[in-house]
């Protein structure tokens, strides 16, 4: 038996060994064939998706003066496994630090987020090019180390920050929405035109397949870049803008609170917007952003604030050309009604003042150059009071229509982030406070004069003025006007909205020659340029807070007006006193290129004037910031 | 003497060579797309493991063309010789050698560096048939038993001081050998059990484990009521095991946490990320390999180095991620005719030396398939011991050839004499 044992035994061995085989078999055929994962685990292993960031788009003024574009600068970068018998003492000394700071910095570099021996990491962020080049020479030397570019937005006029805007890192909400383009650590356009304009100026970002081993690094394309997309550059904005106007403006309106706004009448498009206290721009670009925007978040001046379209004053003065308008139109007076002004109004017992001594106005013209209360209260009372066959409510009714016709109460379109619409009070509103028909003329007399529940913006204010210049039409304000394909050089022009202010044309006439009249021999004689024929109309806003704000709106030349132009200076009392001279000196810049010799004292005073000890503040918080690579 | 060779040449067993020849040249280009990195480097550049791979074939050629000339008797009389002289020299090792990851058991000649630890594996073999061929000797005596343990048991006791447990576990294999010349079955089955009571001491609760087998236990006294003897037997074989299965839990407790995290890796529990990288990645490669493989020199997971020892311990993850089910079956088979064929050649030797020497290269070359390839495809321990071969490695190489080449030679004399 035990024989046949032994016989036998090499099949047992055969058997185990045949066994295994079979094992072995089964268990590959699981792996290789049943088993599908192990194909999609082996991608995520060994092959990775890069992207490749387009440039973005610049932006050009009106007249193609480049004013943002994208600039170089570099991170020094360590692979630290490939960093050996670094000479610290030379490093140092091309960083310009100590031999202890940068030996501390090995040190703390493995505890900062997400640090790989195997992979870069940030030795020293942001070398510009001078540092860069310095660096680079004897870059050789450090094994390990490299610089890497990146590109930062540049604004080379340092104005029109809120036009402008910034870029910053893509929040959580945008990644959302955007189905799964953008990814954290993106940046894209926060304000301004750079948020507006997103799309055209961020382009496509573009893929490539690389393969990576195990440490992350890359050792070559995949499929020979067969899977892999270009980046698409971002287009070229042009904006309307005209960026010397700019620069002037916000030159003049410096250590000011208030608002600038240019606009041309016959296109809608912006050529300046000022909203002062402005910034530089390129506080807000690269690593310094953070804590600059927590800083200018934080400036009791608000310079984040973009007053032209955020802020809302009682426009004044400004408003009498609106309401002498809809009075002619709706045929309750003529162009010659003449009103006894004797200093003071009654409307049944409110007393409006009038601001100043002058003869009784007996024509419209009169009346706008001399800024007559009494005069334009009276005219707002025939609007309402003397509308045939229609009661006071439904004359109220029809006023408010023709106001928001002027863009006034409604928001203007205009492409930046936010806007607001101002407000031009309703039938409902007085409905609601009084209740309907308790309310008549002398309760809401003041919005005869701009005062009360009226407030506007000022580029409303500028607006309206546009529109006046243009005898009865205005185009959506915008502040670009085209988009061009850097590559194929294709244009892309919006068309913008034109509105028609419910006013018959031949009204205007009259309205304008008032105002050339504020300017030649009104209220606004200081603002006066020989040679141009400025129209305008001061205002002088009540502010509660403070002292009145300082107000003009005006266009220039009368006919076929290039320029509309509206100016507040907050808490600058009278509006003849800073608004009317700096609207001036602008328009004179815009339409000669130059101020004529014996203006320049007034622009001097202009520029030097500082308003600040009236805002409780010393000195511009922003001025003393500093920005990427400034040391 | 032209005759002679004319007639040692008839009497060479040409398949055994034919599979030799297929897996080092098999194995040779594999190790060249391993070490590819796609900078066209040839195959015999020696900057690269296939160039220096290709001098270690030519060398072992020239080895076991010297083999087959020399007259067998001349490693059957000096087998003791061989063993000793081999065991002093890898003790030399330890005291001579140069450290490479952690295992001080290697020498350097040049820039090339040999393992004598694995010559030690043709030394036992040529030892072990020695003994077992001596007249009268039985392996069920005890006396003979313990001979043939302290064959076996010294170079594994060398080896393992030298804390290369992957060499010495290698010569388990050897069980097979004894098996076959009439070691009791109880052996093979009994360390079976302890096998299996061993991996589920790790993979249940013990106390549960203790429990169901004692109610086994019970059941079978229950029924073998009558024959108190047995019964007994049955209670003594409880009591063993279930202190094995409690003995097992308290080593498994006591050992380092790297040893403890491969036995986890290997009964599928979870460990830390990372402690099982080696096996996953292997079987991410190999699973991606499909049906067909992604072609040579196209594998992604191993030329991009996730794969680690890729040319060494984990050659065949490069095999099934090219060449796919299709190549690795094949390779199997290869493997399995192989084994068939050295079998069948120690069956028909006459001389009990050379069916005993037979057997041994036939066991120690199936072991490292089956832990390399088992550990490749993740359903054995991970022990880094290289595929015959195959894997990149001078020494192993030329440890292999020696230790079949001897076999073959031996095999051409099969008729010449009684051993």
């Amino acid at each position: 038996m035990n024989k046949d044992l032994f016989k036998n035994r090499h099949q047992v061995i055969q058997i185990i060994i045949a066994f295994f085989a079979v094992v072995f078999l089964l268990r590959l055929f699981y792996l290789q064939v049943v088993d599908s994962k192990y194909v999609s685990l082996a991608k995520n292993n060994a092959i990775k998706e890069l992207d490749i960031y387009p440039t973005r788009g610049m932006v050009y003024d009106r007249v193609g003066e480049l004013i943002v574009y994208n600039e170089a600068i570099y991170d020094l970068m360590i692979i630290p496994r490939q960093a050996k018998e670094i000479d610290t003492a030379k490093l140092a000394e091309l960083l310009g630090k100590t031999k202890e700071e940068c030996v501390k910095q090995f040190k703390d570099l493995p505890k900062t987020k997400g640090f790989s021996r195997y992979k870069p990491n940030v030795f020293m962020k942001q070398l510009s090019l001078r540092d860069y080049s310095r660096l680079q020479e004897s870059l050789y030397l450090f094994r390990g180390f490299y610089g890497q570019v990146r590109t930062i937005r540049k604004y080379p006029h340092r104005v029109a920050a809120t036009i402008l805007g910034d870029i910053g890192e893509v929040s959580e909400k945008q990644i959302e929405t955007s189905a799964g383009y953008y990814k954290p650590g993106d940046y894209v356009g926060k304000s301004g035109i750079e948020k507006v304009y997103e799309k055209e100026l961020g382009g496509r970002r573009g893929k490539k397949l690389v393969f990576v081993d195990v440490h992350n690094r890359e050792m070559g394309s995949f499929n020979n870049g067969e899977f892999d997309t270009l980046a698409i550059s971002g287009d070229n904005v042009i904006a309307t803008l005209d960026i010397k106007l700019q620069e002037y403006a916000e030159q003049l309106m410096q250590n000011k609170k208030g608002s600038v706004v240019a606009i041309e009448p016959s296109t809608g498009e912006i050529l300046a917007l000022v909203s002062s206290p402005g910034y530089d721009p390129n506080l807000l670009c690269g690593a310094v952003r953070g804590k600059n925007f927590n800083a200018l978040l934080t400036d009791s001046l608000l310079p984040l604030y973009s007053r032209p379209t955020l802020a809302t004053y009682p426009p004044g003065s400004s408003f009498k050309p609106i309401v002498a308008l809809i009075a002619l139109h709706e045929g309750v007076q003529g162009i010659n009604y003449s009103y006894p002004c004797n200093q003071a109004y009654n409307a049944g017992g409110v007393i409006v003042h009038c601001s100043h001594k002058h003869p009784s106005p007996t024509n419209i013209q009169y009346a706008l150059a001399q800024s007559c209360n009494p005069y334009f209260c009276q005219t707002f009372k025939n609007s309402l009071e003397k509308n045939a066959g229609m009661s006071t409510a439904q004359s109220y009714d029809k006023w408010v229509n023709i106001c928001h016709s002027f863009g006034l109460g409604i928001k203007t379109g205009i492409d930046l982030p936010s806007e607001v619409r101002g407000n031009i009070p309703t039938v409902n509103y007085f409905d609601k406070i009084y209740g309907a028909n308790r309310w008549k003329f002398a309760t809401i007399v003041s919005l005869g004069i701009g005062q009360g529940e009226v407030l506007t913006t000022p580029l409303q204010m500028a607006n309206i003025f546009a529109c006046i210049s243009n005898h009865g039409y205005w185009i959506t304000p915008h502040i670009v006007k085209k988009i061009t394909d850097p590559v194929s050089n294709k244009d892309v022009t919006h068309e913008y909205e034109k509105h028609t202010a419910l006013i018959d044309k031949e009204h205007f006439i009259p309205v304008i020659e008032g105002l050339f009249e504020v300017v030649e021999a009104g209220t606004a004689k200081a603002a006066r340029v020989e040679g141009i024929t400025l129209c305008g109309k001061t205002g002088t806003a009540q502010n509660p807070h403070g002292d009145n704000h300082s107000m003009f709106a005006g266009f220039a030349p009368k006919d076929e007006a290039k320029i509309a132009i509206a100016v507040v200076v907050e808490n600058g009392g009278y509006g003849s006193t800073y608004a009317a001279p700096i609207a001036s000196l602008l328009v004179e810049k815009y339409l000669n290129d130059t101020i004529a010799t014996k203006r320049l004292p007034i622009e001097k005073r202009m520029i030097e004037t500082n308003l600040l000890s009236k805002y409780g503040v010393q000195t511009n918080k922003s001025a003393g910031m500093k920005e990427e690579g400034e040391e | 003497m032209a005759r002679k060779q004319e007639s040692l040449t008839g009497k060479i067993d040409w398949l055994t060579i034919i599979f030799y020849g297929v897996l080092v040249i098999l194995g040779w280009v594999v190790i060249y797309s391993s070490s590819y990195s796609g900078d066209e480097k040839s195959i015999f550049d020696s900057s690269i493991n296939s160039g220096k791979q290709f001098q270690w074939i030519l060398a072992s050629l020239v080895l076991a063309a010297i083999i087959l000339i020399v007259d067998s008797r001349f490693y059957t009389t000096f087998s003791y010789v061989f063993f000793v002289l081999l065991m002093l020299f890898v003790v030399l090792v330890m005291f001579v050698g140069v450290e490479v990851k952690g295992q001080r058991n290697w020498i350097r000649i040049g820039s090339f560096q040999m393992q004598p630890s694995e010559m030690a594996k043709f030394a036992v073999s040529l030892a072990l048939a020695k003994f077992l061929s001596g007249l009268n000797v039985d392996i069920r005596k005890w006396k003979d038993k313990w001979r043939v343990f302290a064959i076996i048991g010294i170079p594994v006791l060398i080896v393992l001081i030298q804390g290369d447990a992957g060499s010495a576990i290698v010569f388990v294999a050897l069980a097979l050998v004894l098996f076959r010349e009439g070691l009791e079955s109880y052996y093979l089955i009994i360390g079976a059990s302890i096998a299996v009571l061993g991996v589920l001491a790790l993979l249940v609760n013990k106390f549960i484990l203790a429990g169901v087998l004692l109610a086994a236990s019970l059941i079978a006294i229950y029924f073998l009521r009558r024959n108190k003897k047995l019964a007994l037997i049955i209670l003594g074989l409880w009591v063993v095991a279930s202190s094995f299965v409690f003995s097992v839990d308290f080593a498994f407790k006591k050992m380092k946490p790297h040893q403890r995290d491969r036995i986890n890796v290997l009964l599928g529990k979870e460990v830390e990320t990372g402690k099982d990288w080696n096996i996953r990645q292997s079987i991410i490669a190999i699973g991606s390999g499909g049906f067909i493989g992604k072609g040579y020199l196209n594998g992604t997971q191993t030329k991009l180095k996730f794969v680690p020892e890729q040319s060494t311990d984990f050659i065949f993850s490069s095999i099934g991620e090219e060449f796919g089910f299709v190549g690795s079956a094949i390779l199997i088979i290869l493997f399995l005719g192989f084994f068939y064929r050295l079998l069948y050649l120690a069956e028909r030797q006459r001389s009990k030396f050379s069916r005993v020497y037979g057997y041994c290269v036939a066991s120690i070359l199936f072991f490292h398939f089956l832990i390399n390839v088992g550990m490749a495809i993740g359903v054995a321990p991970v022990i880094g011991i290289p595929l015959p071969f195959i894997s990149y490695g001078g020494s192993s190489l030329l440890s292999f050839t020696v230790l079949l080449f001897i076999f073959i030679r031996l095999d051409t004399q099969r008729y010449d004499v009684m051993r």
